[in-house]
Formats: structure tokens, C-alpha cells, sequence
């Protein structure tokens, strides 16, 4: 689920920046993949982002007189088993997603950002500890280490977001880490640190700037994984619980009635996949327009 | 060689330190007695001080550590808060269940993906690598479970050719593994491709072509070998997403494995039996990349030297 963004692609700081954006952005339009994902991407923040517009009502309300109706011209895709509209639940369940991915790399970026900095940046002793703790949390698949974190926390939508955050600080450690540790023997981090700038004004002022590539690809990445995980524990029963409309728990209950109205189950995964895909899609794109090495 | 496997083993240590700790401070996270955590809400209270007195909780949290760790040296996990089994019982017992799953999955994926990886990398930019190269994509942006679902409505309720859960047979087997392979096919074949066309840009392969080898030797001799070291660290790697999917594969086909057993346990908050499951999880994942990094030694002998 979870992908690495090479630490390689964070040497890419020689060129004028207008100049740069301007070519990146060409070859990001370029890239068929990529623009699609990114007018899914669009779709999919509107849909978020005007939700109460597009679906007035309650997508919680219950309406049981009308329950596990199959799609009709009335309830497009149908109505789950306390006869709520599947398609208002998935339009505010894409609410709750992004505030998910949101959430989650948010955690990753403010805990892995910083301690990936300070572990490439002063290597030694502490450089030593991070990493061994790095190794720990990596010796657990990502998903695993969200759910474990979960046992321990409890259920609801905060702490699925703090676990499956803290599952993917390793990542981002790593990440950032690798690209710090090539980046601290540039000419201009010496010339900084010759002139007396402190360590902290080297760290963000010179160093954070010219790893941000690999981070933002990373961070379209790890939106994806974050929406299939949470889903995957919403589906397990401990995510976001009910009645929040979200997308893995609409499916989780959906698996009983699949015998008799198996559109509850489908209608749902279908909004997982066409979200994650757009963070891939974009995600990838990204990767190619930034990544010097690759060329299209 | 032997020295190789003896540097790789106890650069493992400071990993299996790190799962121990971890599950150590999981259960002194949680609020309330940790003895009590463990025996259950319904233990009597004779059971808790029992507990409590083999957890030395009175004692400084360094023996506390110690003699936890001696515990788990002998494989000593405690019971089951909901059934009373010890708990090394019940994971001996769904251990093979996930095991065949995991084994069946992962073969599968290799026998897809490492082919549709080499046909995508030698005829790149054609239909048949975007097929391949955007099928895999979709692979990974399709949750697993919901996949699961769809082969259920598809196999088992409309076709009625396969079971939609439970084991007994091999056609029990058909639906979980593939859903699971379906999973990390995506992942082999995108690093197979990658690796296969970074290998065929080399100048070793055009010298093999211009000696005027067939292609397919060319391919398969000369370029696929060389492309072996990645492809198995990632199959190595896929392994610890398979025993993630696994948890999610197992719900949905009823499968009686560890990834069940995990999910049922922290719904009732057994203690014993999550952090037993989580220590077989991460030592499962920590053997297998150590015999992935074994594996590659006999690959490539160069990596012993190093």
C-alpha cells in the first residue's frame, strides 16, 4: 500500500525557480495519467467541500420503511439497511476521507519532517537512536502498525487518524533523512554555515526548501494510503464508527446483506478507489514532473 | 557465507528490542491496571493478583521489562482473556491457516506479476505495457476487501462456482488467496517492469544483442537475472502488505487465521492475544527479510563481500 518516493529526487535545486515551475507544470500537463487524477482530484474536493449543497438532508437520518432498496431513478444507488441514500452517505463520506488524509499526513509531516531533519542533519548519537527507532516501526507492515496503535488507543475518528498518522512517521523519517544527508554536503549549506547561520536557520531556511519535492510527492502518496487504510478499519469495525458515513464502514455493513442487495457493498469501494486512484494518479505524475531522472 | 548470515541475524537484534518494547509499553499505555487489562474485565479478583504478581508490578519497571522478556523468550504469552486458552495455542492453531493463505498468495502474484513486469519493460510505451502499467495501478489504489466483495457477488452468489467463505477444501482457498494476490501482483509488476528497463538500457545487454543472441535470451539470461536482486527484496518486502491484507481477506472470507483471530481480539479488547499476534506478525516479517537477504547472497555473491 504504502510507496517510497526515492531520496534521489531531492537533488534537483541548480535552475531559476519561475523557469523550473513553469517546465514542471508543462510536463505535468503532459502526462494524460496525471491530469486525469487530477480532475478526479477536483471532483472529489468539490464533492467534500460542498457536500451539504449537493445532498441537502441528513445522510444519517434512518428511513426504514425504504431500507436496502436497490437503485432507482429516486435514490440513485440505492439505500442501505436503515434505508439511508447511499449516494448522500458517500458524498459526505468523502468528508470524512479527506479530513482523514488530511489529518493523517499532517501527523506524518509535523513528527516525521522534523526528526528525519535532525537525524540527517546531526548524524551521530541521535541520528543512531532515530533510526533505531525507525527500524522498530518499520518492522511492522504499515496497515499492522496502524491497527496495533488502534488496540491501544480505542476507536473513532480521531484516533484512527493519530494511528494511521504515527504508521506512516517512519516513511517521511526515512525520506527525509536519505535526501538531508545529500543535501547537508551541498556547497551552500557550507557557504551558510561559514557565515554563522544557526543550526535551526540551516535546517529550514537552506535544507527543508530542497527536500520539499520527494516530501510532496510523498504526501500525494501517502493520501491515497491513508483513505485505503482508514477504510480498511472502518471495515474491520475499528475505525470512524457509526452512524459517521464513512466509506470502509458503509462497506463493512454492506457485507452482510450481499446476498440479497449486494449494491450496498459496491458503491462504496468504487469512492475508495476512485479516490486513492486520483492521489496515485497525481501522485505519480508529480514523481515524473519533479524527478529530474525521468524524463518524458 | 556463515559470516554473512551471523552479521544479518544480529542485525536483527536491535529490531526485535524495538517489537519488545513496543509491546511491552502497549499495554502500559492503556488506561487502568495493566493486570487487569490483561486478565479481562470479568476475571475475579483472585486471577488479577495472580497476574499481577507474575507481572511484578510492584517492582521497577526495568525488572518489570526483564522479566517480560524472559517470558517471551520461552514463549510464555499468557492466556486469552475471552477463551482462558493459553494464547500460543490459539495463534499454533490459525498459524497455518494464514500461512497457506500468505504462501498460495504470494506464488500466485509472482506467477502473474513477474511475466506482465518483463512483457510491459520489453515493449514499453505499446498497449500492452499501459495495460499492464495501468491495470497495476488500479491494483493499488483498489482496496482489498472491497475486491474480496466483488468476487464473492461475482463467483459465489451469481456464478455459484466458488464458496463465499470458511475452509475445508481447495475451492475454499481459490477466492482468499487470489483477492490477496490481486493485492501485491500490482507492486511485483511495477518493480519488475522498472527494473527489467533500467536493466535493458545497460551495456552489457546490448552487447549480448549485438553478439546477435535470440531476444529471448537476451531477456530472460542476461537481463532478467541481473533484475533478480530487486525483484525478490520487493517480493520479500510484499510480504509484510500480504500479512496486512491478510487481516482484512481473512474478515471477509470468515478465514480462521491470524488476521481474524487480531481483528476479534481487539474488538474485545483481549489483551494477551493482540500483543501475542503482533509479535508473531513482526517476527514473521523480520524472518522472511532475512531469508530474502540470505537468498540474495547465493544470487549474487558480490553482496557477501560487501
Amino acid at each position: 500500500m504504502t510507496e517510497r518516493v526515492s531520496p534521489a529526487a531531492c537533488r534537483v535545486e541548480s535552475q531559476r525557480k519561475d523557469s523550473r515551475l513553469r517546465r514542471n507544470w508543462a510536463k505535468l500537463r503532459r502526462n494524460k495519467a496525471a491530469v486525469f487524477g487530477g480532475i478526479l482530484l477536483v471532483i472529489y474536493l468539490f464533492t467534500a467541500l460542498l457536500a451539504p449543497v449537493i445532498f441537502p438532508g441528513s445522510p444519517s437520518a434512518p428511513n426504514l420503511i425504504q431500507s436496502l432498496e436497490p437503485p432507482t431513478a429516486k435514490n440513485l444507488l440505492g439505500t442501505d439497511e436503515l434505508g439511508r441514500s447511499i449516494l448522500g452517505r458517500i458524498i459526505y463520506g468523502s468528508r470524512i476521507s479527506l479530513l482523514i488524509a488530511v489529518g493523517v499526513v499532517s501527523v506524518g509531516l509535523l513528527v516525521g519532517v522534523p526528526l528525519g531533519l535532525i537525524s540527517g542533519y546531526y548524524r551521530g548519537k541521535v541520528d543512531f537512536g532515530i533510526q533505531r527507532a525507525t527500524d522498530a516501526m518499520l518492522a511492522f507492515p504499515g496497515f499492522l502498525l496502524a491497527l496495533a496503535l488502534v488496540a491501544v488507543l480505542g476507536v473513532g475518528l480521531k484516533n484512527t487518524v493519530i494511528s494511521i498518522g504515527i504508521s506512516m512517521v517512519p516513511i517521511y523519517i526515512r525520506l527525509v533523512r536519505g535526501c538531508v544527508l545529500s543535501v547537508r554536503e551541498e556547497v551552500y549549506v557550507e557557504a551558510a554555515r561559514a557565515v554563522g547561520t544557526r543550526d535551526l536557520g540551516i535546517l529550514f531556511r537552506h535544507i527543508l526548501p530542497n527536500v520539499m519535492v520527494p516530501i510532496t510527492v510523498q504526501t500525494s502518496l501517502a493520501m491515497g494510503t491513508a483513505i485505503l487504510f482508514a477504510a480498511g478499519l472502518g471495515f474491520l469495525g475499528v475505525g470512524v464508527q457509526p452512524p459517521t458515513p464513512e466509506w470502509g464502514a458503509m462497506l463493512g455493513s454492506g457485507r452482510v446483506y450481499l446476498f440479497n442487495a449486494p449494491h450496498v457493498a459496491t458503491f462504496p469501494g468504487i469512492a475508495i478507489f476512485l479516490a486513492v486512484l486520483s492521489f496515485n494518479l497525481l501522485g505519480d505524475g508529480l514523481r515524473d514532473a519533479l524527478d529530474p531522472r525521468f524524463k518524458l | 557465507m556463515l559470516n554473512y548470515v551471523i552479521k544479518r541475524l544480529l542485525s536483527t537484534v536491535p529490531v526485535l528490542i524495538g517489537i519488545s518494547l513496543l509491546l511491552f509499553f502497549m499495554l502500559r499505555m492503556l488506561p487502568g491496571d495493566p493486570a487487569q487489562v490483561l486478565a479481562g474485565q470479568m476475571a475475579p479478583p483472585e486471577e488479577i493478583e495472580t497476574i499481577r504478581k507474575q507481572l511484578g508490578l510492584d517492582r521497577p519497571i526495568y525488572i518489570q521489562y526483564a522479566s517480560f522478556l524472559s517470558r517471551l523468550a520461552r514463549f510464555d504469552l499468557g492466556r486469552s482473556a475471552r477463551t482462558q486458552n493459553p494464547v500460543t495455542e490459539e495463534i499454533w492453531a490459525r498459524l497455518p491457516n494464514t500461512m497457506l493463505l500468505a504462501v498460495v498468495a504470494i506464488t500466485l502474484a509472482c506467477l502473474f506479476g513477474i511475466p506482465a513486469g518483463i512483457i510491459s519493460a520489453v515493449r514499453p510505451y505499446t498497449w500492452m505495457d499501459y495495460l499492464v502499467t495501468s491495470s497495476a495501478l488500479f491494483g493499488i489504489s483498489m482496496p482489498v476487501f472491497w475486491l474480496g466483495l466483488m468476487l464473492v457477488i461475482v463467483f459465489s452468489i451469481m456464478l455459484k462456482w466458488l464458496p463465499a467463505g470458511g475452509t475445508g477444501s481447495w475451492q475454499h482457498v481459490v477466492l482468499p488467496s487470489v483477492t490477496l494476490a490481486a493485492f501485491v501482483v500490482a507492486f511485483i509488476a511495477r518493480m519488475t517492469r522498472s527494473t527489467m528497463m533500467e536493466v535493458l538500457s545497460q551495456d552489457y545487454t546490448t552487447t549480448a544483442r549485438s553478439k546477435g543472441l535470440k531476444e529471448q535470451v537476451v531477456v530472460i539470461k542476461h537481463a532478467f537475472r541481473n533484475a533478480l536482486i530487486p525483484i525478490i527484496t520487493v517480493v520479500g518486502l510484499q510480504f509484510g502488505l500480504l500479512l496486512g491484507g491478510a487481516v482484512l481477506t481473512e474478515t471477509v472470507f470468515a478465514w480462521p487465521g491470524l488476521g481474524r483471530l487480531i481483528v476479534d481480539s481487539i474488538l474485545a479488547r483481549d489483551y494477551p492475544v493482540i500483543q501475542g499476534v503482533i509479535l508473531i506478525f513482526g517476527l514473521l516479517y523480520i524472518l522472511v527479510n532475512l531469508v530474502v537477504d540470505v537468498i540474495y547472497a547465493f544470487v549474487d555473491p558480490r553482496i557477501r563481500y560487501d
